[in-house]
């Protein structure tokens, strides 16, 4: 087993010993992980390794069976779906799920709800407080479109948009929710090269602005020149983990893409 | 007169009842996810095509199981069509629809059944004809008649029937395949269509011999009888563990024993102050109570066989 | 700007002449029709709520408008010899409806829709047996002398007149409730329009990204059935004043699926299409007398009871509307997006492979 080993001081997020189980299947077994703050961290691995399972349990929305996680030192591995959202760790799915019929500036002021407050009574009466933070729920929506590039599809229907817009919206909508942790499943899947080459620079500007991000995807060339650590799932197990340059050469690795047994 | 062994034969054949019309829930349930809210209906139709039958023949003499076992026969194959037109207008259409489309469609189907029997068997409660001798027999204190005694076997045998049919056939392994993942199912060569409507055949038909039990054993039939039977049996659902036959049984029998000692003595122990008025209550309460704290079931989740 | 103004005024004058052209042209009875037409209206704004911003389905709504109705009937009757206010009671009604509601929502939250469905069918059926046999309820007689509705020293259930014009209280009542229905618009709008709003949207939408989102979906959801059931609760204050009389043959079963019809009929989500389904569906039963006189007239025996026949007509509608209009006759724009979303794109799957 591999231990990610990194002075967990700078770690944001650290999870030990994950297991989950689905009946007899193990997807996940004994998986740790520590997630240097600021950071693009990279989990790769063949179908069916277990990384949106992975995703699933550090988001909630599956109980892990055995391990634990948390974030910047607060456990999180009893908490809801929501409650992880508030405390900083904020998700795209790789099967697209966005608000579908909404439009796009919605689907960003939905992400915005966990950061704002005004209640039910304020929307009754419009109280002034309730409009001046449904104005700033408004720019900040704005922002964060144009910030991913689609600024000029606020009001388009969230469905109705190109498949590679979609996946950036998504990623403002995670973003709105001021998360210390993004996680994305596969952002660059069905892209073609030239809107994968702008998504590396849109994930890159997002770590500049001091978010970390936890990245699952396929496309190695993406990984190796995004990632600053790497992690690789086979069958549920971590396999390797380190720098991408070690992890590439790293034989266990290359058999797992390659599809042979290790010994 | 024992009283507390009496209410527990009662609570066990009226809990019979509930789990075999609880079996159609469970499979429907099972295998498309979806409250048939109908089934309740079905069983009504079932009972009062049963009582039409069996009213014909009471009036030209006839008298006997025999007469019962006709009525059953002719209800069958009504409530299975019934089935799997409910099935094949109302529900198939909307299986890829937003969840709620299938939701209103149903409660739609259930309303119309309801009304439809009030137009053709009128609003008053109709009486099941006596053609039964019905004799009693003495176990320790206390009495169960021949009709109970029929109901049970009959409900025994029916859920050990559904057991083989889903576990030991050809049929019931398509249905399990398509209950765990249809997508699959499908690729795999299983007809997904075919097999849903199996599953509301069979469970219709098990309807319509729960209805023409209900009709003989209770005596009576009316257009509403299906809404809390339904109720009640989606309950016993719900109690087992919904999607798993063991647990429909269990739920059954559970809940019919629990009304039942309810009926007895919740009067008694509140000096009449609450009475068997409110033995539905009772059952409403223990369908919230296993949401709270058992959602899953008594048998689900865990070892449970999905339909 | 301006034609919007006179507009304005224009559907104002048309809403005060309403009773007036109908009593003169259709009769006082039909006036007392447009009177219940407001009440359904917001009853089905209320369940609009629930089902039509948040996507839960309650199949027993009319439980919240009993819960109003007998707190009304209850506390401003001789049957408890109590008198208070509307301005208290009102308030109350919507309170204690909403409390149930919340009560009654809170252990399927977390839980398929179907539960919700199946749990708020068995309450509306078990407050009717409550109702039925419990003493301060007065049974399956119900009660009656029920004051009618005062606000100040101004009775609505008494005869006034105006210009000459005699106005019977049912006139009053038609000023009070289209000034309340007003006020439900105006808030439903404002809610749809809001933050709170927006997370019931994407509740309905999907639920998982909505979770995942940081919405705290139970919290949410509980609101949406509160503040649904609230409107219920108002709405049977007002019909206990109006009425007179209630028993808890007033809150069947049949009731919810009617109201529900409303709702979905007209345009799941869609305020106006909502109160076009309330309106149409409360006169429906009028439309449907001829054809019983019709057939005791003609064969001197009701064969087809119009009631079995109205209700008939609801169920089949509700399927028929679900399969091939599923936003309704009147559908809000959002919505009709979305329930056709299964037929073209399939750029958002909904399907849970997480
Ligand atoms: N809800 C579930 N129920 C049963 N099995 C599941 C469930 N979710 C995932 N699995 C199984 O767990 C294993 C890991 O799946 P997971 O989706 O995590 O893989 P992945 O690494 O994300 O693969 P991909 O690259 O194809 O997205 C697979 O065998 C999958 O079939
Ligand atoms: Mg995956």
């Amino acid at each position: 087993m591999i231990e990610a080993t990194y002075s967990s001081s700078s770690a944001l997020l650290i999870a030990k010993g994950i297991g989950k189980r689905f009946g007899g299947l193990s997807a996940l077994d004994q998986v740790s992980l520590s997630i240097p703050s600021g950071s693009i961290y990279g989990l790769i691995g063949p179908n069916g390794a277990g990384k949106t399972t992975l995703f699933n349990v550090l988001t909630g929305i599956y109980r892990a069976d055995e391990g634990t996680f948390e974030l910047d030192g607060r456990s999180l591995t009893h908490c809801r779906s929501d409650q992880i959202c508030t405390l900083g760790i904020a998700r795209t799915f790789q099967n697209i799920r966005l608000f579908g019929n909404m439009t796009a500036i919605e689907n960003v002021m939905v992400g915005r709800h966990v950061r704002t407050h005004s209640g039910i009574l304020g929307a009754i009466l419009r109280l002034p407080s309730q409009r001046t933070e449904e104005q700033a729920m408004i720019t900040r929506a704005q922002e964060l479109l144009n910030f991913v590039g689609i600024g000029q599809h606020a009001n388009q229907v969230a469905r109705q948009l190109p498949y590679g817009d979609q996946r950036r919206l998504e990623i403002a909508r995670a973003l709105a929710t001021d998360p210390k942790l993004l996680a994305l499943d596969e952002p660059a899947a069905g892209m073609n090269d030239t809107e994968t080459a702008t998504l590396g620079r849109l994930l890159q500007k997002i770590k500049e602005s001091g978010v970390t991000i936890l990245l699952i995807e396929h496309d190695v060339k993406l990984v190796m020149g995004l990632c600053d650590r790497v992690a690789v799932l086979e069958y549920g197990r971590l396999i390797a983990e380190g720098k991408p340059a070690n992890v590439k050469n790293d034989p266990r690795v290359i058999a797992a893409y390659l599809g042979t047994e290790v010994s | 007169m024992d009283i507390f062994l009496q209410q527990v034969i009662n609570g066990l054949v009226q809990g019979s009842l509930y789990a075999l019309v609880a079996l159609g829930y469970t499979m429907v349930y099972g295998i498309i996810e979806l409250v048939n809210f109908a089934h309740g209906e079905v069983v009504m139709v079932g009972a009062l095509v049963g009582l039409s039958v069996i009213e014909r023949m009471a009036a030209r003499g006839d008298t006997g199981w025999g007469v019962i076992a006709i009525g059953v026969l002719v209800a069958i194959p009504s409530c299975m069509a019934l089935g799997l037109g409910i099935e094949r207008i109302a529900y198939r259409p909307l299986r890829k629809a937003p969840r709620l489309a299938p939701l209103i469609s149903a409660i739609g189907v259930s309303i119309a059944l309801q009304q439809l029997a009030a137009l053709i068997w009128g609003r008053n409660y109709l009486h099941y004809p006596d053609v039964l001798a019905n004799p009693q027999f003495h176990i320790g204190g206390a009495v169960i008649t021949q009709v109970q005694l029929v109901i049970l076997g009959i409900t025994g045998i029916l859920m050990l029937g559904t057991w083989v049919i889903v576990q030991k056939t050809a049929l019931g392994r398509a249905m399990r395949a398509s209950a765990q993942n249809p997508s699959v199912a499908g690729l795999m060569g299983v007809n997904v269509d075919r097999i849903i409507a199996s599953t509301f055949l069979m469970g219709s038909g098990l309807a319509a011999v729960a209805g023409v039990l209900v009709g003989t054993y209770y005596g009576v039939g009316n257009h509403t009888m299906g809404f809390m039977l339904g109720l009640k049996a989606f309950t016993a659902a719900v109690l087992g563990g919904i999607g798993s036959l063991w647990g429909a049984m269990l739920g059954g029998l559970l809940l019919g024993v629990i009304e039942n000692l309810g009926a007895g003595y919740l009067s008694s122990l509140t000096n009449g102050a609450i009475g068997s008025n409110y033995s539905d209550v009772l059952a409403f309460l223990m369908l919230i109570g296993v949401l709270i704290f058992r959602p899953s079931g008594l048998m689900g989740e865990r070892g449970s066989e999905k339909v | 700007m301006k034609s919007k103004v006179w507009l304005g005024l224009l559907s104002l004058a048309l809403i005060i002449a309403l009773p007036f052209g109908t009593d003169l042209i259709l009769g006082r009875s039909w006036v007392r029709l447009l009177d219940f037409a407001l009440l359904y209206a917001m009853l089905a704004l209320g369940l609009n709520i629930v089902v039509g911003y948040a996507g839960l389905l309650d199949l027993g709504y009319v439980a919240f408008y009993a819960v109003g109705a007998y707190l009304y009937a209850m506390l401003a009757s001789p049957h408890l010899g109590m008198h208070w206010p509307l301005w208290a009671l009102l308030p109350m009604g919507a309170l204690v409806a909403a409390s149930f509601g919340a009560l009654l929502g809170a252990p399927t939250l977390g839980l398929r829709g179907d539960y919700l469905a199946i749990v708020t069918m068995g309450f509306g059926e078990i407050i009717r047996i409550f109702l039925r046999n419990l003493n301060v309820t007065n049974g399956p007689a119900g009660i009656d002398l029920i004051d009618p509705i005062q606000i100040g020293g101004f009775s609505f259930g008494a005869n006034h007149s105006l210009l000459g014009w005699d106005l019977p209280g049912i006139y009053s009542y038609y000023f009070l409730f289209i000034i309340l229905t007003a006020l439900i618009i105006l808030i439903s709008h404002r809610l749809s329009d809001s933050r709170i709003g927006r997370a019931w949207s994407a509740i309905r939408e999907d639920e998982i990204a909505a979770k995942s989102s940081g919405l705290n979906t139970r919290h949410l959801k509980l609101m949406a059935f509160a503040m649904g059931a609230a409107f219920g609760g108002v709405s049977g204050v007002l019909f206990a004043g109006f009425q007179g009389f209630i028993s808890p043959e007033s809150f069947t079963m049949g009731e919810s699926i009617m109201i529900l019809c409303m709702v979905v009929l007209g345009g799941m989500g869609h305020i106006s299409g909502v109160i076009m389904g309330a309106i149409l569906l409360a006169i429906l039963p009028e439309a449907f007398r001829p054809l019983s006189q019709f057939q005791q007239a003609t064969f001197g025996h009701v064969w087809l009871d119009p009631a079995n026949l109205r209700m008939l007509m609801f169920a089949i509608a509700l399927i028929v509307v679900m399969i091939i209009r599923p936003e309704g006759l009147w559908p809000s724009p959002v919505h009709r997006r979305e329930l056709h979303a299964n037929d073209s794109e399939a750029g958002s799957s909904q399907k849970a492979a997480l």
